[in-house]
């Protein structure tokens, strides 16, 4: 392991990622609308929109990330840039990281922008401080990011990797309760929401938003952690040096 | 007299891909400071056996010993360059951020990317975005990167494709110059004036070496005039 590869890496892939403004735009603009446009379709409920767009902050970088990672790690394996990778001297974790590094940055700012425009212009009203919004946010996107980079092993084209999303993303929505109270679901699906990482995730930002910040949120954030960097662990299983 | 380390030594070498038998029973010697030309016809193994010896490929029997140690083995990702077929260079980047980035993973100066850059002839495209450069400048920027760290082999699968006849010609010159310079190299090909220019010429066919010689016993065996009927007739006796 090195600092000096990590950073390189890092540096590399935000290099990439500022290449392409169109996806950078998209990024760091869709959140913010998709939260203006909750904000509108809740209009006479505001108690609803501060129930829900709290959380929804915290939640966006995960999927993006998701998506972003499984491609982006796609790409270096369709390219043949990780096969090159892996025969010089460099720890996986070095990739692992420096990747984690550049997304948590994007994900701050995402984030940021997010929260910014939540809290400033929409008026989204939280008991609990905005900077454990953000901080669970980032969080959520390492998240995001280990287990994108974890599924697109298993993607062979864009295409598989982009279906990833509504079979990986979308469930786990559904399920962590931002909807509906996980006590309201069948029996059936709240036992499986416990087994799914976003439910954590979303519990940490409920908390956080309800302004409960206390043990409850660490243990959250403990398993977000600790999920991302099994995630992570099992990643880097699927970078090879040697391939058949 | 002092016994050198063979820059490859393969014994018994056996590769299965995909259930396929890609290399039965490989044995091949490299030595130091030489070009050797790797001839085959596709699909016969050539790829499968240049990445068992830079040790990203999966064997299933055998020894494949590079510069003293075995393949894939951590020291030599510092000595044994690699360059694929496909070139694997980021196509969002220019050329001197890819080569700058190797160049940290490599922790070599920085005044290694000019002289690579220089080598290949890449210098006045330094700041293109190699997404829009062509096939030849391309597989160049590959070169390039595996030139970085001054590697003691290297090992460059199908280096000329796509690359004009000056420039094909120009990169053999670089070849001769750093094997000069005590480089080994492995460069396939497929083009027989290349085959020419190499100390000794490997061919391959369906798994297993037709010859492994210089270029002048192999046409004084085959009794052709030119490496291409040589290659043909050595092909069509197998």
């Amino acid at each position: 392991m090195s600092v000096r590869i990590t950073l390189a890496t890092a540096a590399r892939v935000l290099r990439q990622l500022r290449r392409d403004p169109r996806t950078l735009a998209l990024v760091f603009l869709v959140p913010p609308v998709l939260i203006t446009l909750f904000r509108y379709v809740f209009d006479s409920q505001p108690q609803t929109f501060d129930r829900v767009g709290g959380p929804m902050v915290g939640i966006f970088p995960f999927s993006t990330m998701f998506v972003v990672t499984s491609i982006a790690m796609l790409r270096e394996r369709t390219t043949g840039t990780l096969e090159r990778l892996m025969s010089l001297p460099l720890a996986k974790l070095d990739i692992l990281l420096g990747y984690g590094i550049a997304f948590a940055c994007v994900a701050a700012t995402q984030a940021s922008i997010t929260s910014g425009v939540a809290f400033g212009l929409l008026g989204l009203d939280v008991q609990g401080p905005v900077w454990l919004v953000v901080l669970l946010a980032i969080a959520n996107a390492i998240l995001g990011m280990s287990l994108g980079l974890f599924f697109s092993a298993f993607a062979r084209t864009e295409f598989q990797a982009v279906q990833f999303m509504p079979a990986v993303v979308f469930p786990q929505l559904l399920l962590c309760g931002l909807l509906q109270p996980r006590s309201h679901m069948a029996h059936a699906l709240e036992v499986i929401s416990y087994a799914l990482p976003l439910t954590w995730a979303y519990d940490a930002l409920a908390h956080a938003v309800s302004g409960r910040t206390g043990a409850v949120v660490v243990r959250d954030a403990a398993i977000v952690v600790g999920v991302a960097a099994t995630a992570l662990a099992l990643g880097a299983l699927t970078l090879r040096r040697r391939t058949g | 007299m002092l016994a050198r380390v063979a820059a490859v030594e393969i014994e018994h070498l056996r590769v299965v891909r995909g259930g396929k038998v890609v290399l039965p029973d490989l044995s091949v010697r490299v030595e130091r400071g030489t070009v050797t030309g790797l001839l085959a016809p596709s699909g016969s193994g050539k790829t499968t056996l240049m990445r068992s010896i830079v040790g990203v490929q999966r064997v299933a029997g055998g020894r494949v010993v590079v510069l003293g140690l075995g393949a894939g083995a951590p020291p030599l990702r510092r000595r044994v360059g690699y360059v694929t077929q496909a070139p694997s260079v980021y196509g969002d980047l220019t050329v001197r951020e890819n080569l700058a980035y190797f160049a940290r993973v490599l922790d070599v100066p920085p005044a290694h990317v000019d002289r690579a850059l220089e080598i290949v002839d890449l210098a006045p495209l330094a700041r293109r975005i190699v997404r829009t450069l062509s096939g030849g400048e391309l597989s160049r920027t590959s070169l390039a990167t595996a030139l970085l760290g001054e590697p003691e082999l290297l090992v460059l699968d199908e280096p000329t494709v796509g690359l004009d006849p000056l420039l094909r010609r120009d990169l053999w010159e670089t070849f001769r110059r750093l094997a000069a310079g005590g480089t080994t190299l492995l460069v396939s090909s497929h083009v027989m004036d290349e085959a020419d220019r190499c100390d000794r010429l490997l061919l391959l066919r369906e798994g297993a070496l037709l010859a492994d010689e210089t270029p002048a016993s192999l046409r004084r065996r085959t009794r052709r005039e030119t490496l291409d009927d040589a290659f043909l007739a050595l092909v069509e006796t197998a």
